[in-house]
Parts: structure tokens; sequence; C-alpha cells
């Protein structure tokens, strides 16, 4: 029971596995030819959207578009190219869309702004209703005045006497 | 009770908001490509291998670059569309056919030498011209891709339109729709043409 459970999961491993590993094999054999562009390459495709699956990176996705603008940063970085020049490169052509932190402009002041406006709302929607309610704490906590006080005595003498 | 509305309106402006959300299309990504000049190429005409063609071939006229692509599933649904168009109005058709062989997935193009695909992509794209119709004035081949990274092709099809100057005025991307033709294209090629 026990091996076949183990010979199930070491297929189910290759099989999957192997595509992967294809990947990787090739990813290394870069790495090992240049390792400081294939640094550069990766953290530039991590900057960069894939348009296809568009909540991946380039450095994620598996899409040939991504394969197609690894290989064209690739050839950029070779030729020398700063890294300024590669993101603008891809922003003539793909948009703003492609870069994956987008600038601060007019557009997309909501995007950044939103968040940071929303808490300060929310902040001082609470230290608001803090306030209140100490108030009304405050307001309930004073001691009885003298009429309250009296009539309080009298229902207390009623109980006693029952 | 005053507060219960303050929260159903808040309630009702995000759902508000989500709905306009999902109204949109995530695919509609709006090209910077568009009010600049069309990217120059120059590129295999499909009928004639032996000359090239480039943007500047077709300069003062308003034209269509309609990319495409014989394993492109959307591409057979538009085509009809396309061919339709070319048969009743005098507007040439530019079609850009992109990456032919190694856009297939089909393929191992570890194992494939440049000239076969070369050849390859030629023979698929003339098959599939001549099994569809063709309503291209002629084809240009983008066989590894580079003029579609150009044109900041992601998803094919994509159509531009290009006016008399070869400045980009409109770029779709999907099927192009009798829909689309008649409310956007048409009216667009009629103000470019005057």
């Amino acid at each position: 029971m026990k091996r076949s459970l183990l010979i199930a999961v070491f297929i189910f491993g290759s099989f999957f596995g192997s595509t992967a590993a294809f990947a990787d094999a090739a990813t290394e054999a870069a790495l090992a030819a240049d390792p400081v562009a294939e640094k550069r390459l990766q953290k530039l495709s991590e900057e960069l959207r894939c348009l296809v699956c568009q909540n991946q990176t380039i450095a994620d996705s598996n899409a040939e578009l991504a394969q197609d603008l690894r290989r064209e940063v690739r050839t950029m970085i070779k030729d020398g190219k700063s890294d300024k020049e590669i993101i603008d490169f891809m922003v003539v052509r793909y948009g703003d869309f492609v870069l994956y932190r987008p600038p601060v402009k007019g557009i997309t002041l909501l995007l950044w702004g939103g968040p940071v406006s929303l808490m300060l709302l929310g902040l001082f929607v609470l230290q608001r209703y803090l306030r209140r309610r100490a108030a009304r704490i405050n307001a309930e906590d004073q001691p009885l005045s003298a009429d309250e006080t009296s009539r309080a005595d009298a229902m207390l003498k009623e109980i006693d006497q029952k | 009770m005053n507060r219960y509305y303050w929260i159903l309106g808040a309630f009702a402006a995000l759902v508000a908001l989500l709905a306009v959300g999902l109204g949109l299309n995530p695919r509609d990504v709006p090209s910077p490509l568009v009010g600049k000049p069309a990217p120059a190429f120059n590129l295999s005409v499909l009928a004639t291998p032996e000359k090239t063609m480039g943007p500047k071939d077709m300069q003062g006229k308003v034209w269509l670059f309609n990319v495409w692509a014989s394993w492109c599933v959307s591409c057979r649904a538009e085509h009809p569309v396309l061919v339709e168009f070319s048969k009743k109005v005098q507007i040439p058709v530019v079609g850009l056919n992109y990456k032919e062989v190694r856009g297939d997935g089909n393929f191992d193009m570890g194992k494939m030498p440049a000239d076969d695909e070369r050849k390859l992509a030629f023979q698929r794209a003339n098959q599939w011209l001549a099994q569809h119709g063709d309503p291209y004035t002629l084809t240009v081949m983008d066989i590894d891709g580079r003029v579609g990274i150009d044109y900041g092709v992601y998803g094919v099809p994509e159509t531009y339109v290009i006016d008399k100057a070869g400045v980009i005025r409109m770029k779709h991307t999907g099927p192009v729709t009798p829909e689309l033709l008649a409310k956007k294209i048409m009216p667009l090629l009629a103000e470019l043409n005057k």
C-alpha cells in the first residue's frame, strides 16, 4: 500500500515537474553565462506586467508574450541599454499599464492617494466617535444630584420594607 | 435612523463602483501608440516573398492594419467581417501575419531551423487565405514577432487605423465586429478621408 502510494506520487511529480525542469534548465544556462545580466533581467522583469495574463509580471508568466518580452529585455541588456531606456521602450509600446508600479500622474492620483485619504477619513471618523463616546460616558459617570439621591433612597427603603 | 441612511448610501456607492468596474473590459488597455506615427518596418510580402513593404509605402492613404495568424481562433471569427469589408469598401487593408509558426505552440522551435520556419510560415499563411478568403491588399510576414512588439501587439487579432500622414488613429484589440465597423471604424475612415 505504502509502496504503491509512493509510486503514484513519483509519477505525478515527474509528470508535472517536467515542464518546470525544462524552463529551469534554460534559465540556469543563461544565468551561468552572465549572472549580472541575468540578475538585471530578473529585476526588470519583475517591474513589467505581462499583458496577456494581466496579474503577473513577465518574470512570473510563461505566456508567449512574456517570453518574447524577456528575450527583448535580454537583448537590450546585451546592447548596454540602461534600465530606464528598457522601461521606456516598453512604455512607448504598451503604455503605463505595462508598469507594475504605475507612475504618479493626474490620472493615477486616485490610485495612489485613495488609500491614504481613505485611511485619514477613517481616522477622523474614529476620533470623532471616540470623543463623543468618552463625553457620553463622562456624562453618565456624574454623581447623583440631591434630587436623584433622595429618590433612590426612597426606592431602596420601599424594597427593604417588603 | 439618520446613520442608517448614511450606511445604506455608502453601500449603494460601493455597489455602483463595483458595477462599473465589472462592466469594463480589462483587455481594453489604452494604447500609447494612438496619435503617434506607425512604427516603421520592412517585412517580406506574403504573395511576393522577394519584395518587402513598410508603412512608408502607404503614405497618403488611409488604411487598416490587421494583425492575424492562422492559429488564432478569434481571427477566424473576425475574418468574414474583413472579407465583407474589403468587398464593399475601397480602403486598403494590410495584413500583418504574426508569428505564424512559433506562435502556434504545436512546434518545437528549438529544433526548427530558421529557413524551415520561414518556408512553413509562408505556406501556412497562403493556405489559410486560400481557404478562408483574402481581404488583404497584401500581407506582410512578421515571423519572429519583432514588429508585433513595436506595435504593442499582445492579443491577436488587433486592428489599427492609420491616416494619410502615417499616424495611428485608432487601435482595437480583439476581433472586429460588424457593430464596431459601423459605429467606430467607418465614421473614422470617412472623416480621415475627407
